[in-house]
C-alpha cells in the first residue's frame, strides 16, 4: 500500500527494512474465541474496527504480549514473537486512557522506555526532549500528567510509545478519552504523526470516522472473527455485515442476483442497475428513500414497498424513520416532509427507491 | 404537613450553618455509640494523665535506665519496620499480583500473628529460631548466630508481630492500584521487577508509608513476643513496654511515668509522619 | 411528626447502649460473680466461726509457685466439706496484691514473699496477722544431665554460660540477688525474666543453660531440667505468708481453708512438692 518512498526526511532508510507484520492471533477465553489474521507492510496503518466485545482490544493485547496466544503465529519483520515477553518485543502501545505514570513528569514518562532499553540517563532525557519537541510539547516537559490536557496527554503517550523506536505501534481507542472539540484537532495531528511513522501501526477503534481518517486499511472484527477488510472507501461502499452497514449509514440486504434484480432472502426483490448473478449484497442510503402515504402512480422508481413506521428519531437536521413491512429499512426525510406526511409510529407508508440509487455487489 | 411545607422546611435546614447541618445529618443510633466508643478509647489515656506523678516525673525520667529503654525501643522498632518493609512489601505484591494454588491459605497464614497471643508467638519463635530451634540450631552451628537474648532477637520478635499489619496494608493498596500501569511499563521495555520498582512502588508509596507507620507503632508497643523470645536485659533487650511491665510490679508511679514517655513519643512520631507522608499523597 | 421520630431515635440509641452493656455483663458473668448468693449462707460472725460448717464458694488468690500444691489441696477441701467449691487465681504475688487493693472479691491470699503480703496488710486489707505456712528455697535449674557440670552458684558466673534470673522486682529475683550478694558473687545473666516460670521455660527450651529458680519449680518441671542445690540458698529463703482478707465474702470457708493448709495433711502435700516447713 505504501512503501519506503514515503518515509520522511531524517529517518534512516534501513529503519524501514523488514517484512512488517504477519500474524494470526488465536486466543481462547472460555466461551470467547478470538481468531484474527493480520498482515501489514511497514508504513501501513491498519485499523481494527468492531463493536464492543468483538475482541479488538484482546487482539491488541495479544500483539503486545500482554495476553498469551493460545494458537496461531506472530511474526514481525520475519522474527517470531509468540514466546517473547512484552518487555522484549519491539512494540509500542498507546493505551486508551494513556496510562501516563502519574509520579513522573512528561519528560520522564517519555524517557522511561529508552532508560529501560539501557540508554544513559542524560541521553534518554535528551531523546525524550526531542520527542516532546516534535509533538509540540517542549513547554510541558516538566509537567506532571494530571496537569496536562487530554490532547497533550495523548501526545505524550504517543511520544512515550515512539521513543522506544518500535517496529509495531499499537493504539487502543486513541481518541476515545477526548471531548468532541479536542478530538477533531488531535485526530488531525495523530494522522500526521502516523503518516510519518515508518513501521507498522495498528489502531483499535469503534468509531468509523477515526478508522477512516487515520487508517489505510480497515479490518472489521465481529465476535472474534474478521468479517471484512479492505480500503476504507471500499468498505464504506460495499459493507458486508449489518454492523458495518449501520456504521456507514446504508440499508444492506443479502440475496441472489439475476440480471438487474436481486431477490432477497426475506422475499422481496430489489431492482438495480448492475448486472450480476449469484449471491450478492444490495445497498442504498436512507436518503435515497422517498415515502408516500398512498401508492404513488406516476413514480419512476422501480422499487416500491409497502411498510409501516416503527419509530422516528431526529438525525442531525433530518428525521430518520425506521420502517418494517415488506422490507425493513431506514429512511431519511426532512422535518417538513415528515410533518406533511403526518408520520407517526403505526402509520402505513409506501417506500420508493430508484434503481440507480441502489448498489449491488457479489457476496 | 403538606408536601410544599416540608419542602420549605428542608430548604431552611439546608441553609443552616455548616456545622449544624453536619451534626443534624448524623443519625442518633450511630452518633451515640460513636461518642461512647470515643470516650471508651480516650478515658484510660485521660486517667493516665490525671494520675501521673507529675511532681516526681522529672527525676523518674532522667534516670539512665529510662533513656536506655527508650533508645532501644526506638531503634528496634525502626529496625523491625525496615525488616518488615524489605520482606513484607514483596510478600504483599506476591499476594496481590500473582496467582498460585493455595494463595487464600497463604494469605490467612500471613495474618495469623495478628490473632496469635504474642507470648505464643514468642514461644513459636523460640522453637523456630532459638538455640535449639528447627532453624536456629543451624544458624548456631553454621554461623554461630543465636538470636534469643540479643537486640537482633528483639527486632525479630517485633517484626514477627508487626509485619502482618504492613502486608495487609500494602496488599490492600496494591489491589486498589491499577495493574495496567505495570503493563504499560513492560510494553516500554521494563522487566517486571523494574516495573515494580519504578512504577508500582512510587504509586503505592502512601499505602506503604501507612503500613510502615502501623507496623512501627505495633513494634514499639510489643511486649509478649519480645520478652518471651528475647528476654529482658537492660540496654540489650529491655524495651519500654518491658520496663513498664516490670516497674508496675513494685513501683506503679514509675510505670505510669514510663508509659507517658512512650505515649508522647508515639504521638509525636505519628503526628509528624501524618503531616509529611499521608496527606502529601491525597 | 418530627418530634415523635426524634423520640424513637433516642430510644433506639438507648437500645444500642443497653445492648452494649448487656454484652459486657454477659461476658463478665463467667468471671467473678456467683459469690452473691454464697455470701448469704456463709454467715457474718467472725468470732466462733471455726465451729460453723463451711459451705459455698471460697476464692483463693495464690502465688504462681503454689499452683500444683494448692490445686491438690483444693480438691481435698471440697471432699472434706461437701457443698463447697474452691476457685483459684494463680499469678504473680504483686499482681494479685494489686487486684486485692483494687477490690477483687477474694477470701484468702497466699503470697510468695512477706514483702508483698506487707503491702496488703499495710492497707488494712487482711483480717488478722498473716502466718507463714511454708518456705521456699532457691535451686539452680540446668539442662538435663547437667552437661555444663554446674555444682555451685559460683559455677554460674563462668563466661559463656547463659544464665537467666528473675527480675529483681519479683520475689525469686530478689531472693537470688540476696544469695549472690551474701556470697560476694557478681553474675550477669542474659535476661531478667518477668517471673519464675519464664526463667524455667528458658531452660526447658534449652535457650538458657541455667536459671536460679525455686526448688518447687525444679520439682514440677520433672526431667525437663536438672536441679542443683547450693548452700547459699539458705541465706535467701522465701517465707510464704497466708491470710484471710478483710472483705472476704466467705469468711468461714476461708478460715477452714487456711486451717487445712497449715494442718499436717496440708504440710505433707506442700513438702511433697518441694516446699520447706516453716
Amino acid at each position: 500500500m505504501t512503501d519506503t518512498d514515503e518515509t520522511p526526511a531524517g529517518v534512516r532508510a534501513d529503519d524501514t527494512r523488514g517484512d512488517g507484520l504477519d500474524a494470526r492471533l488465536v486466543v481462547d477465553r472460555g466461551s470467547f474465541r478470538l481468531d484474527v489474521a493480520l498482515t501489514a507492510a511497514p508504513g501501513d496503518v491498519v485499523a481494527l474496527l468492531g463493536p464492543n466485545g468483538a475482541g479488538k482490544t484482546t487482539a491488541l493485547r495479544a500483539l503486545a504480549g500482554l495476553v498469551p496466544l493460545t494458537g496461531g503465529r506472530l511474526r514481525l519483520d520475519g522474527t517470531p514473537l509468540e514466546r517473547t515477553p512484552p518487555e522484549a518485543r519491539p512494540v509500542g502501545v498507546v493505551f486508551q486512557d494513556y496510562l501516563l505514570f502519574p509520579h513522573l513528569s512528561a519528560l520522564d514518562n517519555v524517557a522511561f522506555g529508552p532508560r529501560c532499553q539501557g540508554v544513559g540517563k542524560a541521553e534518554a532525557r535528551a531523546q525524550a526532549a526531542a520527542w516532546l519537541e516534535r509533538m509540540g510539547l517542549a513547554d510541558h516537559a516538566g509537567t506532571k500528567p494530571r496537569r496536562l490536557s487530554g490532547g497533550q496527554a495523548q501526545r505524550v503517550a504517543l511520544a512515550r510509545a515512539l521513543a522506544t523506536r518500535p517496529r509495531l505501534l499499537l493504539l487502543d481507542e486513541p481518541l476515545a478519552a477526548l471531548d468532541a472539540r479536542t478530538r477533531l484537532e488531535v485526530r488531525a495531528q495523530l494522522r500526521r504523526h502516523l503518516a510519518e511513522f515508518e513501521a507498522v501501526a495498528v489502531l483499535v477503534t469503534h468509531d468509523p470516522l477515526d478508522a477512516m481518517v487515520l487508517a489505510d486499511r480497515l479490518v472489521v472484527v465481529e465476535h472474534g472473527r474478521v468479517v471484512q477488510e479492505g480500503a476504507p472507501s471500499d468498505i464504506a461502499r460495499h459493507p458486508r455485515t449489518d454492523y458495518i452497514a449501520q456504521l456507514v449509514g446504508l440499508n444492506l440486504y443479502r440475496g441472489r442476483a439475476e440480471g438487474h434484480t436481486v431477490r432477497l432472502e426475506s422475499g422481496p426483490a430489489v431492482a438495480t442497475t448492475e448486472d450480476l448473478s449469484g449471491p450478492a449484497f444490495v445497498a442504498f442510503p436512507p436518503g435515497a428513500v422517498t415515502l408516500h402515504r398512498h401508492r404513488p402512480t406516476g413514480s419512476s422508481a422501480r422499487n416500491l414497498w409497502r411498510c409501516e413506521v416503527a419509530g422516528l428519531e431526529t438525525h442531525g437536521d433530518q428525521i430518520r424513520a425506521d420502517l418494517t413491512g415488506e422490507l425493513a429499512l431506514a429512511a431519511d426525510l426532512t422535518t417538513v416532509a415528515a410533518a406533511e406526511l403526518g408520520l407517526h409510529p403505526g402509520v402505513e407508508v409506501w417506500a420508493a427507491v430508484k434503481a440507480a440509487q441502489t448498489h449491488a455487489y457479489p457476496a | 404537613m403538606n408536601e410544599a411545607d416540608r419542602e420549605t422546611r428542608a430548604v431552611t435546614l439546608e441553609s443552616g450553618s455548616r456545622r449544624g447541618r453536619a451534626l443534624r445529618g448524623v443519625p442518633l443510633p450511630l452518633l451515640v455509640p460513636a461518642l461512647v466508643g470515643l470516650a471508651f478509647l480516650l478515658l484510660p489515656l485521660l486517667a493516665l494523665l490525671i494520675r501521673a506523678p507529675w511532681r516526681s516525673l522529672p527525676e523518674q525520667l532522667t534516670s539512665p535506665e529510662v533513656w536506655q529503654a527508650l533508645q532501644l525501643s526506638l531503634i528496634s522498632a525502626t529496625c523491625a519496620t525496615a525488616l518488615s518493609l524489605v520482606l513484607g512489601v514483596p510478600l504483599a505484591w506476591l499476594l496481590a499480583r500473582t496467582r498460585f494454588p493455595g494463595r487464600g491459605l497463604v494469605r490467612a497464614l500471613v495474618t495469623l500473628p495478628l490473632v496469635l497471643p504474642p507470648v505464643v508467638g514468642g514461644v513459636a519463635l523460640l522453637l523456630a529460631l532459638g538455640r535449639n530451634g528447627v532453624v536456629g540450631q543451624w544458624l548456631d552451628s553454621w554461623f554461630g548466630i543465636t538470636l534469643p537474648f540479643t537486640t537482633a532477637g528483639v527486632v525479630v520478635a517485633e517484626a514477627f508481630v508487626a509485619m502482618p499489619f504492613l502486608v495487609i496494608s500494602v496488599e490492600g493498596t496494591l489491589r486498589a492500584a491499577d495493574p495496567r500501569y505495570e503493563e504499560a511499563a513492560t510494553t516500554l521495555g521494563a522487566s517486571r521487577f523494574t516495573a515494580f520498582r519504578r512504577v508500582t512502588l512510587p504509586l503505592i508509596a502512601p499505602g506503604v508509608a501507612a503500613g510502615a507507620v502501623l507496623a512501627w507503632a505495633r513494634a514499639l508497643g510489643e511486649f509478649g513476643a519480645t520478652i518471651t523470645f528475647a528476654g529482658n536485659f537492660p540496654g540489650r533487650t529491655q524495651t519500654m513496654p518491658l520496663a513498664v511491665y516490670l516497674a508496675l510490679q513494685n513501683d506503679p508511679a514509675a510505670a505510669i511515668a514510663l508509659s507517658l514517655v512512650l505515649l508522647a513519643v508515639s504521638i509525636a512520631v505519628l503526628a509528624g509522619l501524618r503531616d509529611r507522608w499521608m496527606t502529601a499523597s491525597s | 411528626m418530627t418530634r415523635s421520630t426524634r423520640r424513637t431515635r433516642t430510644l433506639r440509641a438507648a437500645g444500642v447502649g443497653a445492648a452494649a452493656l448487656l454484652a459486657l455483663s454477659a461476658c463478665s458473668s463467667s468471671g467473678s460473680s456467683g459469690s452473691a448468693d454464697d455470701s448469704s449462707s456463709s454467715g457474718s460472725g467472725a468470732s466462733g466461726a471455726s465451729s460453723a460448717k463451711p459451705s459455698g464458694t471460697v476464692t483463693v488468690f495464690a502465688a504462681a509457685s503454689l499452683k500444683e500444691s494448692f490445686t491438690a489441696l483444693g480438691k481435698e477441701f471440697e471432699q472434706r466439706y461437701p457443698g463447697t467449691k474452691v476457685t483459684f487465681d494463680f499469678g504473680g504475688s504483686d499482681t494479685l496484691a494489686a487486684s486485692i487493693d483494687g477490690g477483687a472479691p477474694a477470701d484468702v491470699f497466699a503470697a510468695a514473699s512477706a514483702k508483698t503480703m506487707k503491702t496488703v496488710t499495710d492497707k488494712g486489707d487482711t483480717a488478722g496477722a498473716p502466718v507463714t505456712f511454708v518456705r521456699n528455697q532457691l535451686e539452680i535449674a540446668t539442662l538435663p544431665g547437667n552437661p555444663h557440670k554446674v555444682s555451685s552458684l559460683e559455677d554460674l558466673t563462668a563466661s559463656g554460660l547463659k544464665v537467666v534470673l528473675c527480675a529483681k522486682t519479683v520475689p525469686c529475683g530478689a531472693a537470688a540477688q540476696k544469695a549472690l550478694s551474701a556470697s560476694g558473687l557478681k553474675l550477669t545473666p542474659v535476661s531478667y525474666e518477668q517471673d519464675v516460670k519464664g526463667a524455667l521455660t528458658k531452660v526447658e527450651l534449652k535457650e538458657a543453660d541455667a536459671a536460679v529458680v525455686y526448688k518447687t519449680d525444679v520439682k514440677a518441671a520433672g526431667d525437663k531440667v536438672a536441679g542443683v542445690e547450693f548452700p547459699e540458698s539458705a541465706k535467701a529463703v522465701n517465707d510464704y505468708p497466708i491470710a484471710r482478707l478483710r472483705n472476704a465474702p466467705n469468711a468461714t470457708a476461708a478460715k477452714a481453708f487456711i486451717e487445712l493448709v497449715r494442718s499436717a495433711a496440708g504440710q505433707k502435700v506442700l513438702t511433697g512438692d518441694g516446699f520447706l516447713e516453716p
